[in-house]
């Protein structure tokens, strides 16, 4: 029932997509109202199709309907109920399935909030749109179709989602936010097409862009920060971000995108950098399909490998096609790109906004290069071999402490043509602040880098802080933007900044501590000591919990009790570590158990890892700003 | 031309500064008769070297914080110092991938011990036998 029931549903899908990629575009092109509106209407087909769809899978899930062969494959009565519904996301059809729905919901929010827009810019939106809709639902209706029915005999009861991902409840919001982004940024890739089609790339195209491209770009932000976290919380290294290619993988569009969100400022203030807006907008959808390509091929192997099928090679030819299709249309339009629109020369605010862009695109190209750099070693000279963190941060380093510069040199500069006293003046100002920042920064005991850090980062607030409050202050907003979308804007740089310094203290001021301990012996970690009690078992419904029972001291003052466990999932044979945390304002406890002995010893690694909360925290007032810039009255969502 | 010339040498400039680090950040992936081919070349390298971990080979100090053991390929034989709590599993017989550098001893020195992933279940005292696709995906899980 529930698999005649989801195919259908998701054969829907794909007819809306066949019908309304066609229809669109000749709506498009012969600007014909009727057509506009059967697009629309398909557009709600769509994506109520992918609902239902994913809701039946929902059903079958949490009903343990094994006939499904998705449920077959990740499903399990002892599975806890949240678990059961997330693992809608856990496997690889179930994934798709997921991103259908994604993909589907904002084609239909586009065809509903852009309705009052020019129409034929709308009907090329939605024609490209459907396009790749028609990828991905051929994609779920075939190749990964998760509704197949079981092979008979149908089993009582299955293996239950992959232990990794069953272990945390990060995993519940991780991949949706993930999802959330970079499936999103199909709706800046179709807007930008469609400008390329009408010839067109004015404030009409851009503003409402803006609004569709910082939607993503945020979620995929925090999709980004989630997987850190989850890093740290599950896997036990102590660390939240390895470089790990599908790490990289969610990072190369979010570059590009970022570049894309300041360059579109630049180009509403200035009518300049058209052409590489629009560049950037499409070379971040391509990013995210070449990073599908690669978490789903199985090229790389990581701890998202879990994820690989025979589906990877369709993903390379729909790349090749998209990416055929983007230059083909970039060499159509060459002359509308090259129109010098508006003031065309660089004065002082638009270079910091260029260089910002330069070192976004260069570190995205750096990343690039060693996330390709293994599958090319292996495809031409046969050797195995992967890239070390240490090449990721020789440029990644550089790049941030520049990116923090920026941060605070280019909202000082006035836009346009200046006088150069006037341009010293207003770099002048915030030095005070720099220099307060090296200086608590060496009471701190922070050296080297950080003390440059520490002096960037005072300056880019100092700056934050006058610019973002200045329109409240004087009652005087920006001439194009609202007052709440400039301190939107601003706190998103705050949060930036927080992040970056957070980021530099953890990863130069990380200390680890290794013991194995019988009951009752201690070990020290920085100023603590940490106490093994007991060892204890927890049988749960589904996994054994093998634990350790720790008394902390801080400074000889008692601070609780941690439990750093082992848990043995009945599919895996190695157990995996599920580490204690005592996170507080100033550093992180970082516990975990990393065997137990037959003699009843443990072995214990506690990490002290100064300032990891921030980061976190930075994200949070991230995702505020944004939040306020999309909700800013300024840039009406209807004008399109 | 002047545009044709400035970006060709941006490009060049792009292309070095992505290039210049990376032959000196690689990680090699090796079995030990690979290491012990590789020479003098394996010293100071960054290498992850996968094998099985020789019976009766393991040796742990009394503070049980460093242990010496011989990884075996069948072929070839490399023995190891660990200073690392070995992971739960750990155990003579067992796949383990271990990262670090050859001493200029012929001794395989490491901070970070690993046990083979595997996907399906066996009872302990199970015995392994070597799968080295299996082992090249520990490897190459290492990174996160």
């Amino acid at each position: 029932m529930n698999t005649i029931l989801g195919q259908s549903l998701v054969l829907a899908g794909l007819a809306a997509c066949a019908c309304g990629a066609p229809i669109a575009f000749v709506a498009g092109a012969r600007r014909s109202d009727r057509g506009l509106q059967w697009s629309r209407r398909l557009a709600f087909v769509f994506g109520g199709a992918m609902l239902l769809a994913n809701l039946v899978m929902e059903i079958a899930l949490v009903t343990h309907d094994f006939s499904v062969s998705y449920v077959a494959q990740v499903g399990s009565r002892a599975t806890p109920l949240v678990i059961t519904l997330v693992s809608l996301w856990s496997s690889l059809e179930g994934s798709i399935l997921f991103w259908g729905l994604v993909l589907g919901l904002f084609t239909a929010a586009v065809a509903w909030w852009q309705r009052e827009g020019a129409r034929d810019y709308l009907a090329y939106t939605l024609g490209t749109l459907f396009s790749i809709g028609l990828f991905f639902t051929f994609l779920i209706a075939g190749p990964a179709n998760p509704f197949a029915p079981t092979p008979p005999p149908v089993p009582l009861d299955g293996p239950g989602p992959n232990p990794l991902l069953q272990n945390h409840v990060l995993m519940i919001v991780h991949p949706p936010m993930l999802y959330l982004g970079y499936v999103g940024m199909s709706v800046p890739f179709a807007m930008a097409v469609a400008a390329l089609l009408r010839g067109q790339l004015g404030p009409t195209w851009l503003r409402p862009m803006r609004q569709w491209l910082l939607l993503p770009t945020g979620f995929l932000t925090v999709g980004i920060m989630l997987g850190g976290w989850w890093s740290y919380e599950v896997l036990g290294w102590g660390g939240y971000w390895a470089w790990d290619p599908v790490e990289n993988a969610s990072f190369l569009p979010w570059l590009t995108a970022i570049a894309a969100v300041h360059s579109a400022v630049v180009q509403q203030r200035r009518g300049t950098l058209k052409a590489w807006t629009t560049i950037l907008i499409l070379l971040t959808f391509l990013l995210t399909i070449l990073g599908t390509f690669l978490t789903r091929s199985g090229v790389v192997n990581s701890v998202h490998s879990f994820t690989q099928s025979p589906i990877g090679p369709l993903f390379l030819i729909f790349l090749g096609i998209c990416l055929l299709a983007v230059v083909a249309l970039l060499a159509l339009r060459i002359d509308t790109l090259s129109q010098s629109g508006g003031d065309a020369g660089l004065h002082a605010r638009e270079g910091a906004f260029l260089m910002n862009n330069l070192l976004l695109v260069l570190l995205m190209f750096t990343v690039l290069v060693g996330t390709l750099f293994p599958i090319l070693a292996e495809a031409v000279r046969g050797v195995k071999v992967s890239v070390g963190e240490p090449y990721f941060n020789r440029m990644a380093v550089p790049v941030f402490l520049g990116l923090l510069l920026l941060m605070g040199i280019g909202p000082a500069l006035p836009w346009g043509r200046s006088r150069p006293e006037a341009v010293r003046r207003v770099l002048l100002a915030p030095l005070p602040a720099a220099l307060a920042g090296v200086l608590l920064t060496w009471l701190l005991g922070g050296r080297g880098y950080l003390l440059l850090t520490g002096g960037l980062a005072g300056y880019a607030l100092w700056v934050t802080a006058a610019r973002g409050l200045e329109p409240a202050r004087t009652g005087r907003p920006g001439v194009v933007r609202s007052a709440s979308r400039i301190f939107g804007g601003y706190l998103v740089h705050l949060g930036v900044i927080v992040t970056f310094v957070a980021i530099a203290v953890s990863a130069t001021t990380q200390s680890s501590h290794e013991a194995t301990l019988a009951p009752g012996q201690s070990m020290a970690a920085g100023r603590y000591e940490i106490t093994f009690d007991r060892a204890a078992v927890e049988q749960q419904p589904h996994r054994l919990l093998r634990k350790a029972e720790v008394t902390v001291l801080r400074r000889g003052d008692a601070v609780g009790t941690l439990e750093p466990a082992l848990s043995q999932y009945p599919t895996q044979r190695e157990p995996l570590g599920t580490p204690a945390v005592r996170t507080t304002l100033s550093h992180d406890l970082y516990l975990t158990l990393m065997n137990i002995g037959p003699d009843g010893t443990v072995g214990l690694r506690a990490i002290v890892t100064p300032g990891v909360v921030w980061i976190w925290i930075g994200v949070l007032v991230m995702v505020a700003g944004t939040t306020l810039c999309l909700l800013s009255p300024e840039v009406g969502r209807r004008s399109g | 031309m002047i545009v044709a010339i400035s970006a060709a040498v941006a490009l060049a400039a792009l292309g070095y500064v992505a290039f210049g680090g990376i032959g000196a950040n690689l990680v090699y992936y090796w079995s030990p008769t690979e290491l012990m081919e590789a020479g003098r070349k394996a010293q100071g390298a960054d290498i992850r070297l996968g094998g099985l971990v020789e019976a009766g080979s393991v040796q742990r100090a009394a503070d049980g914080l460093t242990l010496r053991f011989r990884v075996t390929d069948g072929t070839t034989t490399v023995p190891v110092y660990a200073r690392a709590v070995p992971p739960a599993m750990f155990r003579e017989g067992i796949g383990v991938v271990v990262e670090g550098t050859m001493g200029a001893d012929g001794e395989f020195q490491t901070e970070r011990l690993m046990v083979k992933h595997d996907n399906q279940y066996r009872p302990p005292g199970d015995t392994e036998d070597l799968d080295m696709k299996e082992l090249l995906e520990t490897m190459k899980i290492a990174d996160g």
